[in-house]
């Protein structure tokens, strides 16, 4: 981030790398970037960032001694082997 | 990854209203994968985030007769869970020794980006290694509880922005801000892990 222009974009990179920005914003800081190597390489790394959090996120499953106890506290035992 | 794979229309309102333990069951069921995950993700703690399990799941039960189902059913569950999980870490905070506490940062500020260093094509074994998982949790650690929650809710939970900010309360323009200044801190914190990887790998190479 070296141009004096850059700081104007940071609070959009996040939403641009979503592809949830206003197209003419995007036009914009593709522009910039063009020109740009610290900005090209934050956007790259962000979005780098984001991947890495997606994919090593565990699997949304509950450990079976934990299932047991949390069935066994609401009162539902008789649901356990469902 | 997305909560929104079983929509409230899965379950039956009315039995659950009514107490229908087996129709409960199955609500148990669906959630507490996604509960027990953004309670862990938030807290670390596996016995914390059990307690955080059995109460959202406790409080569900008592208030499901009053839900009105204007939010969806995973929403509302999420949104007691949040709160339990809040609830807990804001405890555990007043007990920890302020020695102990992890360095955190004023939520308010957006990270200029310090480091500036090209990490993306860093070798899959280096980005995925198990001491680099643990440099992403415990990046996570160091946000501001407030920034922690929105990215929990919206990158691992994988909830959109409007259901994220129905579970905290929030508009989604401030759920999208908080969203940017916790992922520009964690690509920093990545940045200094990664860089650092990088660079002793090259002085490494040049050895051999």
């Amino acid at each position: 981030m070296s141009h004096p222009g850059c700081h104007e974009f940071l609070s959009s990179l996040s939403e641009y790398v979503d592809g949830t920005l206003d197209e003419s914003l995007c036009v914009e800081i593709e522009r910039h970037m063009a020109d740009c190597n610290n900005c090209r390489v934050v956007i790259d790394t962000l979005r780098k960032t984001i991947e890495l959090y997606h994919v090593t996120a565990p699997q949304p499953s509950v450990p079976d001694e934990v299932r047991a106890r949390l069935f066994r506290r609401l009162d539902l035992d008789e649901f356990l082997g469902a | 990854m997305s909560s929104s794979t079983h929509s409230s229309e899965d379950f039956s309102l009315a039995a659950l209203r009514a107490g229908d333990r087996a129709e409960f069951a199955r609500l148990v069921e669906t959630y507490s994968g996604f509960i027990y995950r953004l309670a862990l993700k938030l807290l670390e703690e596996p016995q914390d985030a059990e307690d955080v399990l059995q109460e959202t799941f406790i409080k569900a039960y008592r208030s499901l007769p009053n839900f009105d189902g204007r939010s969806s059913l995973s929403t509302w569950l999420y949104r007691i869970a949040t709160n339990e999980a809040l609830m807990l870490m804001r405890r555990r905070k007043i007990n920890q020794i302020s020695i102990e506490e992890p360095k955190e940062t004023s939520e308010d500020e957006e990270q200029e980006p310090l480091q500036i260093l090209d990490w993306c094509c860093a070798p899959e074994a280096e980005l995925m290694s198990s001491e680099a998982r643990q440099v992403l949790d415990q990046a996570i650690d160091t946000l501001p509880e407030s920034l922690r929650v929105v990215f929990v809710l919206r990158d691992i939970e994988g909830l959109s922005t409007l259901e994220t900010g129905e579970v905290l309360n929030l508009s989604e323009t401030a759920v999208k801000t908080r969203l940017s200044r916790a992922r520009l801190r964690l690509r920093e914190q990545l940045t200094g892990y990664f860089g650092e990887r990088m660079r002793q790998q090259a002085m490494e190479e040049e050895r051999e």
